[in-house]
């Protein structure tokens, strides 16, 4: 394997500050002049993976390409040098969100019924410019409310790649369960 | 009710002596509860909380305990000014509700009524679902938290597009005045190639006459230059021929010379 193309590859995840496809370094490439097949960068990253392994640096692979990144064992000494605290996520937030993922689309009634709580303007905006859910359209009922269906750009800041990747939603009440509440009265 | 509630609070052992009672000098924050409650994010939350507290499972819910104490933390929330969402009052009402109704004698239930409670439990199992996975997914490791992207920094070019303008409505239409009185460039001139330029043909008969004193009109014309070719010729000629560089002589023989008048 060309190390040049390894070390633009390198190049090209770093410049890119975000997950980037293996097609779009291609056309980067192929914009410089050099022709290569997606399984060369595929080997460039595995090059750089290994190279990686004894440094501060990883490549992973999320929902939008892949992303150079520091390892989360650091993380601590670059909140320092920032000394900045990231807000804290509202338990309100995370649980709308919660509920978008697992049951959308879902409209904001649908997340008041589970929640048992009005679903505030603000958690909705928070989420739409953390760009963690889209609308993706209306559901043809009176009022025809919004749908909402959360994005890419949620699973990357999770590291996942897959909605499916999510952790397993607890299972639900059985209606037998129920049935058996009427004898206890 | 708010010193009843204190009173269930564990009291702590300072020095072997045990505290049975809040010191009368103790401060406590006006906030301070307040601060408690509005980590609930909303009455299920609250009464999930109260079930776990009485270490219960929520199929054993036994309401009418339950209700005693959400109304407790209700009208604590009140007394403390803490701004109630409908919600919570919704609950209480809900609450209230099957709990009179689990009053009823038994035999007043009709054979197929389901239990007044399984609503509500089928609500906060419910939501206790996406409560526990909420909180799964809240330490999940989130970026710009506990991940960060290694990136070379992209250069900041700063362009600065928000210049002031800083113009009266006078000034502003004394500009359109000006703009619309501006004539018309829009015009269109097409300008040709000359194929065939006088003065450029009054250059080649200079020359000519350079060399040669005298030359014959015809030899000085180009055979595929057609009869364009002669009329611009004959105009050169007549042109030098007025400005006095050249003489035109024409005798019998119908041809036409061109005599340098330049000595």
């Amino acid at each position: 394997m060309d190390i040049k193309i390894t070390n633009i590859v390198e190049a090209i995840l770093l410049g890119a500050g975000r997950p980037i496809r293996i097609s779009e370094m291609r056309s980067i490439l192929e914009n410089d002049g050099i022709s290569v097949e997606l399984s060369d960068i595929k080997k460039s990253l595995n090059i750089l993976e290994e190279r990686y392994a004894d440094t501060s640096l990883e490549i992973i692979d999320v929902a939008s390409g892949y992303r150079i990144q520091i390892k989360n064992e650091h993380s601590a000494s670059l909140s320092h040098l920032w000394n900045e605290k990231t807000p804290r996520i509202s338990k309100a937030l995370m649980e709308t969100i919660s509920i978008i993922a697992y049951k959308q689309p879902v409209t904001r009634g649908d997340i008041e019924d589970i929640r048992g709580v009005t679903v505030s303007t603000k958690t909705i905006r928070d989420l739409l410019e953390r760009n963690w859910i889209k609308l993706s359209g209306y559901r043809e009922v009176p009022g025809r409310p919004a749908l909402y269906v959360t994005t890419k750009d949620f699973l990357n800041d999770l590291s996942l790649k897959n909605i499916s990747e999510l952790p397993d939603l607890p299972e639900s009440i059985d209606n037998k369960d129920i049935d058996l509440l009427s004898k206890a009265v | 009710m708010l010193n009843n509630n204190i009173n269930q609070l564990e009291f702590p052992t300072y020095m072997g002596e045990k505290f049975e009672k809040l010191p009368d000098d103790l401060f406590i924050p006006p906030n301070a509860l307040e601060i408690c409650l509005e980590t609930f994010s909303g009455p299920l939350d609250l009464l999930l909380y109260l079930i776990r507290k009485e270490n219960i499972n929520i199929l054993d819910l036994d309401v009418s305990n339950i209700t005693d104490q959400y109304l407790e933390y209700i009208e604590m929330m009140d007394a403390l000014k803490f701004e109630l969402a409908a919600d919570y009052l919704v609950m209480a009402a809900t609450l209230a509700e099957i709990k009179s109704r689990l009053m009823l004698p038994k035999d007043s239930f009709e054979e197929e009524e389901e239990d007044p409670r399984a609503a509500l439990i089928k609500r906060l199992q419910e939501y206790q679902r996406f409560k526990i996975v909420s909180e799964k997914i809240a330490v999940l490791p989130l970026v710009d938290r506990d991940t960060f992207i290694a990136s070379a920094k992209k250069p900041e070019i700063k362009i600065d597009n928000h210049h002031e303008i800083n113009i009266s409505s006078e000034e502003l239409y004394d500009t359109i005045r000006e703009v619309l009185s501006r004539p018309n460039y829009k015009t269109n001139h097409l300008i040709d190639f000359e194929e065939l330029s006088t003065q450029e043909r009054i250059q080649i008969l200079l020359n000519f006459l350079d060399k040669q004193n005298i030359i014959t009109f015809s030899k000085t014309l180009k055979k595929n230059e057609g009869k364009k070719g002669v009329v611009v010729t004959l105009l050169a000629s007549l042109e030098l021929a007025k400005d006095g560089y050249v003489e035109l002589i024409q005798n019998k023989s119908d041809e036409l010379f061109l005599k340098s008048k330049q000595v």
